[in-house]
């Protein structure tokens, strides 16, 4: 028995460490090319430089901008939705499972095909019509809301599942009643009550967002938005080592980001056993 | 105590409430009138509609035609948050984010009242139900017996004119829900306030209200005070549903009597039209003594404390229960030969089955 334990014990090892080399290998041989420069030795030029490279601020800046713009939309969006959908049951919730779930069936290339052409096409034929300028407008390349509905789109099944699996673990029309019973309007309800007690899952929806946004490179290259991924892959043709440096460091800040989200989840449930 | 200034109860009347869903009627024209300061129950099986009722009171659902009066107005327009009536619920409803302090101060901060007076207000009503020491602790550091003291404190924080008990005590152990049962009558009693207590444990209707509603499928059958209505049962329903009752074949005789295990006795209420009927009688009212040339026989003995239950069959081979002080039952064991006598009080009858 204890041989067996052992046995299972190296198998875990072993399968761990192999998963560990395939995360870690790509990253510390990005770390290295950009730290190791043939002729000048070891400099962390690749680094420093990335605060002045010529674009870095304006497309990080719009990427999170886009993503804020995101997280509170689609919010907005799905928790009203599943809070009424839990206060009363019926065929609305299959539907709205199976609405956030579509995008992730519908490849990315396939999205941005249906968004190009209605954003070409709209124009030509409204442009008799007051909508020409909306039209324009989604498409103002300092603020584009045409990104920001599509990023809604694709963060619809995370969102979802986030938000539906912590709504699960809270009563919501006992607690829905309770608070009204305590003189509570519906947006009290929803701001004093349901929130606060789904605060886990709603920093779980805007984190998986900010996620997305900050990695999606296909609609914003092909709608010809420069958002934050878009010049880091413009920047490699030039600056290959600026370029996975400022990768490098994307993926650690949203791992430090996760990090945190996962030890304040971890923090809040102490303090309340604590407590 | 401070809490005397909590407001006097109102008056509820419902008044031909009807509510359907789908095919199933739910309430079917129930008129019940409860006068303020009262502890009315409202007992009946799964499905008898008195959780709608209460939660018509409460704004949560609303009759397809009728009214529902608070007071002599009708409420039934009124929005849940305006409606002055402190709910407690079956299932655990504190706020999990919140203390039980904050649970309780919840109301009087949605009514915007200072934080001072908030806390002291919540303190107070903490104390008062017996937990002054538990206002920092969250939901899920209570038992379910604390919860629902919070949740009673909680109710209570708006001094509402109506408190309404949705099965309180149904999750708790036999224990605690005999304490706590015994401390809402109390408190009830203290505060004056109206209060309408949904359950399906007769026992605990019958401990605590003041009057028992019993409903049956939307309709009252009976309201009564426990004691008219466990002795006085206006329906065979009521009979047969409130306490235990035995139904043991009968024959009707005239001149308002019934033939029952070899005696006669006198008939209350409606007598069916068959003369074949089952009589409703109380085990208490069914007296059992050991003799040796009985044609009855003990089946089964239940020691229940001060009294003792036996299940004798007649010598026709029906069953019927026994309570006996258990000094009586001394001696009567299974497969003992006894005689069976019927107390001469009048019986209800119901058609036969």
């Amino acid at each position: 028995m204890a041989a067996l334990t052992r046995r299972a014990r190296a198998w875990h090892g072993f399968v761990l460490a192999l998963a560990g080399l395939y995360f870690a290998v790509p990253l510390v041989a990005s770390f290295v090319f950009t730290v190791d420069v043939p002729g000048q030795g070891l400099t962390g030029q690749a680094y420093t430089r990335i605060l002045g490279a010529p674009g870095f601020l304006d497309g990080l800046g719009l990427s999170l901008l886009l993503a804020a713009a995101t997280i509170v939309l689609v919010l907005a969006l799905v928790v009203p939705a599943l809070v009424a959908v839990r206060l009363r049951p019926g065929r609305l919730g299959s539907v709205i499972e199976v609405l956030c779930t579509l995008p992730l069936v519908v490849p990315p290339i396939a999205f941005v095909a249906g968004i190009g052409s209605i954003l070409r096409l709209g124009p030509e034929r409204l442009s008799h019509t007051p909508l020409y300028q909306t039209f324009l407008a989604v498409q103002d390349e300092r603020f584009p809301l045409a990104l920001v509905l599509s990023y809604t789109v694709l963060a619809l099944p995370f969102v979802f599942r986030s938000l539906d699996s912590g709504l699960r673990a809270v009563d919501v029309p006992t607690l829905t009643e309770a608070a009204r019973s305590c003189g509570a309007s519906w947006w009290q309800v929803l701001v004093r009550v349901l929130l606060p007690n789904l605060r886990s899952s709603l920093a779980g929806a805007a984190f998986l967002t900010l996620a997305l946004v900050l990695g999606e490179y296909t609609i914003a290259r092909i709608l010809t938005f420069e958002t934050f991924p878009v010049w880091i892959v413009k920047v490699s043709g030039s600056e290959a080592r600026l370029s996975v440096a400022v990768s490098l460091l994307s993926l650690l800040i949203t791992w430090l980001l996760l990090l945190a989200l996962s030890s304040a989840g971890t923090r809040t449930t102490k303090n309340e056993e604590k407590r | 105590m401070t809490m005397s200034a909590t407001k006097p109860g109102a008056g509820v009347e419902f008044r031909a409430l009807r509510r359907t869903f789908g095919s199933t009627v739910a309430l079917d024209g129930l008129d019940l009138t409860i006068a303020p300061g009262e502890l009315l129950a409202l007992l009946g099986p799964s499905g008898c509609g008195k959780t709608t009722a209460l939660r018509m009171v409460a704004g949560f659902d609303h009759p397809d035609s009728g009214q529902v009066l608070v007071d002599g107005a009708d409420i039934v327009g009124v929005p849940a948050n305006k409606r002055d009536a402190g709910m407690v619920f079956q299932s655990y409803s504190l706020f999990p984010n919140l203390t039980a302090r904050d649970n309780v101060a919840f109301g009087p901060r949605i009514r915007k009242v200072d934080a001072a007076t908030r806390r002291a207000r919540a303190d107070e009503l903490l104390a008062m139900v017996g937990l002054p020491t538990q206002g920092d602790r969250y939901p899920h550091q209570l038992s379910g017996g604390q919860q629902q003291r919070v949740a009673l404190a909680r109710a209570l924080a708006l001094q509402p004119r109506v408190l309404l008990l949705d099965e309180p005590l149904s999750a708790l152990d036999a224990q605690v829900r005999l304490t706590l049962r015994e401390e809402i009558s109390r408190l009830q009693k203290n505060l004056g306030i109206t209060t309408i207590f949904v359950t399906h444990d007769q026992e605990e209707a019958l401990s605590m209200a003041d009057r028992v509603a019993v409903l049956r499928d939307g309709r009252l059958e009976q309201c009564a005070t426990p004691v008219e209505l466990y002795h006085h049962p206006a329906t065979a329903f009521v009979a047969e549903f409130v306490g235990t009752m035995n139904r043991v074949p009968g024959r009707l005789t005239g001149e308002g009597r019934v033939e029952v295990a070899g005696q006669r006795l006198p008939v209350l209420g409606d007598v069916p039209a068959e003369n074949t009927v089952d009589v409703l009688i109380r085990p208490e009212d069914v007296r059992v003594s050991a003799d040796a040339d009985g044609a009855a026989r003990v089946v089964t003995v239940s020691f229940l404390g001060p009294t003792t239950r036996l299940y004798v069959e007649l010598p026709d081979g029906v069953g019927v229960k026994a309570d006996l002080a258990t000094r009586q039952a001394a001696g009567l064991g299974p497969g003992a030969a006894v005689r069976v006598e019927l107390a001469e009080h009048p019986v209800r009858v119901a058609a036969s089955r």
